[in-house]
């Protein structure tokens, strides 16, 4: 049997590098063999142009609830956006509570480090996603919504999302890997709440306008901290 | 709306084509089909799934003149199988699916409980229709608490969301999870027709437990799943003991294509996706084909008559709806009944009549139980508990 040469150090196996000698065998093998049909990785693109055609999409809204003021039907469609929206905001805030939950869970087990986050401020952005979720909640039922549907773009927002949870909630992951993955959720949360002000002004909306601009700014405070606390311990990491 | 069975030949074998696109169509949609669409799909991979494990069972145990005729209908309920399970869409995912797999075993086994001849079987079905619709609860609660959703955009308001029979109490000896088996000479049709269905749907829910469970990072949750999936094996060896074992290998083959054409008919009554209903029609057409071979192979091997076991119309289908009002009185009145051999007793009687059951569930449950730990204290609340402000983070929370 041919040895690794990973064996002695038991490191990360997953290189090429681990075998010379195996991975010579493996690139003469691969080398001495022709595909069986002719074509390149374009030709995917016909398998999934076939089904996009068809037009089938993900999901829909709710029938709309016809308020008043909301007759005509740039109004309607205007609402749908903005409720469709407002739902991804709202699904996205109660994943991020849960996911500082899990934050502040590892935080206590491991300990506060030097430098990164204490669990104070880990608390203080948790409360706020549980706040900008409360809110969402709030205003879709004042503006005639029900804040239990999965829009699409709740929908969609979740299946994205599911891979920063899977990071959260790995014991196995560290700091500065939950933080990354964060960035991940804070980058997106950043740009849809600039989303939902642009959308609420060209809709009217000013009260709840005011309202986002509010939770943008706890979102950029949210952003600077994940961003800061990562850096600094990558850096440190490093001896840098 | 009946069907003579023996009247309709169905698709001939030999006519049941499939391509790959055929066979990949534009799955259904998470938010916009009915619940009882997705009920559906998943009870009839399910069926279909047992049809695969049962064909390969036959042709690991009969002599040669059945492997051909085995393999020639197992390579069209494989593709069966593939069509009907890739109608799930991608964004519902595998603890979304986790719900409506529970909601198929509620639903399903309520409708088959109140149908059910033999009232000894009903109370069978009655007893592990509690255990499943605890389930519901607990991956319910996880998928509030770890994964921040609400399980109602799944289960649509058609299924109640609170405890029953508690999971932690469901683990049992294996003395106490065998039921005595209907007597194939003088069963109802319709009760060999359910004994296949809730095994079929129970079997596969186990599989799917065992293949996703370890696809979550959440320790509670991967506990969580190696704990209900140990209940669903106990189901699936209490449905399967339901069955006679004096049925020969070729007359259950024969019952099971008559449970497919029945499964198949009952979801055309009810199906409201017309896509999706022309798939079931299409397959019905292509049972009915299978059982119409089968019946031939029976009379030519076992010189019986097929109507000595096969009812000459089907019964009514099952009832694809909300059984709200039968599942809560059924948690009213029995939710504290426990196993004792194959009957079944009051929770006071366990420790005389079941002393190896709670021996074993005191061993399993010794470091802690993942299903109590999930839902401690845990109330579903339209759109999760976080309305509530039921979180860590409650008391920095200005709202």
């Amino acid at each position: 049997m041919k040895s690794t040469g990973a064996q002695a150090a038991m490191g990360n196996r997953t290189g090429i590098q681990t075998s010379p000698e195996l991975a010579e065998e493996l690139i003469e093998g691969a080398n001495s063999a022709a595909p069986s049909s002719e074509g390149g990785v374009e030709d995917i693109a016909e398998y999934r142009t076939d089904y996009i055609a068809q037009g089938f999409a993900l999901g829909s809204m709710p029938a709309m609830p016809i308020s008043e003021e909301a007759e005509a039907s740039e109004d309607q469609a205007g609402m749908a956006v903005l409720l469709d929206k407002l739902g991804e905001r709202l699904a996205f805030e109660r994943m991020g509570t849960r996911l500082y939950e899990a934050l502040l869970n590892k935080c206590q087990t491991l300990g506060e480090q030097t430098p990164g986050p204490t669990l104070q401020e880990i608390e203080h952005i948790g409360s706020e996603e549980l706040e900008h979720f409360l809110m969402l909640n709030r205003i879709i039922t004042d503006i005639g919504g029900d804040p239990t549907v999965v829009s699409p773009g709740a929908d969609v927002a979740g299946v994205a999302s599911l891979g920063i949870m899977q990071v959260l909630t790995d014991p196995r992951s560290s700091m500065p890997q939950c933080l990354q993955a964060l960035m991940t959720a804070e980058l997106t949360d950043n740009a849809g709440w600039e989303l939902l002000i642009e959308l609420a002004d060209g809709l009217g909306y000013n009260d709840i306008k005011t309202e986002f601009e509010t939770a943008l700014v706890h979102e950029e405070e949210h952003l600077q901290n994940v961003r800061d606390w990562l850096s600094d311990m990558v850096l440190d990491k490093a001896q840098l | 709306m009946s069907l003579d069975i023996f009247k309709e030949k169905g698709t001939p074998l030999d006519k049941q084509l499939f391509t790959w696109r055929d066979l990949v169509r534009t799955p259904t949609s998470k938010l916009d089909d009915d619940a009882f669409t997705r009920v559906r799909i998943i009870l009839m991979n399910g069926i279909e799934a047992n049809a695969l494990r049962t064909s390969h069972g036959m042709a690991r145990m009969l002599n040669g003149d059945f492997r051909l005729p085995l393999a020639q209908v197992r390579r069209v309920e494989q593709h069966q199988q593939t069509m009907v399970n890739w109608l799930l869409p991608p964004d519902l995912s595998p603890l979304e699916t986790t719900i409506a797999f529970e909601q198929v075993a509620i639903e399903v086994t309520a409708s088959v409980a109140q149908h059910e001849p033999d009232e000894y079987l009903a109370q069978v079905y009655r007893f592990g229709l509690l255990e499943d619709f605890d389930h519901l609860y607990r991956f319910s609660a996880l998928m509030d608490r770890v994964g921040g959703a609400d399980a109602n955009s799944i289960v649509q308001n058609y299924s109640d969301i609170m405890p029953g029979r508690p999971t932690v109490v469901e683990h049992r000896a294996p003395e106490d999870n065998l039921r005595e088996h209907y007597d194939c000479t003088k069963a109802h049709p319709l009760t060999k027709l359910h004994a296949v269905t809730i095994t079929a749907g129970e079997n596969q829910t186990h599989d799917y437990y065992m293949t996703i469970g370890p696809m979550f990072a959440d320790p509670l949750a991967r506990q969580l799943y190696a704990e209900i999936a140990s209940i669903e094996e106990q189901h699936v060896t209490q449905y399967e003991s339901l069955m006679d074992p004096k049925e020969t290998p070729l007359e259950k083959w024969l019952m099971h294509e008559a449970v497919e054409v029945y499964n198949y008919f009952s979801c055309m009554a009810y199906e409201t996706n017309p896509r999706v209903k022309q798939i079931w029609e299409r397959f019905c057409d292509y049972e009915l084909g299978h059982l119409h071979m089968v019946m031939d192979l029976f009379q030519r091997f076992e010189n019986r008559d097929p109507a000595e076991v096969l009812p000459a119309t089907l019964p009514d289908p099952i009832e694809y709806e909300s059984h709200r009002q039968f599942v809560r009185e059924t948690l009213n009145n029995e939710v504290d009944l426990r196993a004792a051999g194959t009957q079944f007793i009051n929770v006071e009687d366990e420790p005389d009549r079941a002393p190896l059951s709670i021996a074993y569930r005191e061993q399993m449950n010794s470091e802690g139980s993942p299903s109590e730990t999930v839902a401690a204290g845990y109330q579903w609340t339209p759109g999760t508990e976080l309305v509530e402000k039921k979180s860590a983070f409650a008391k920095g929370a200005k709202a």
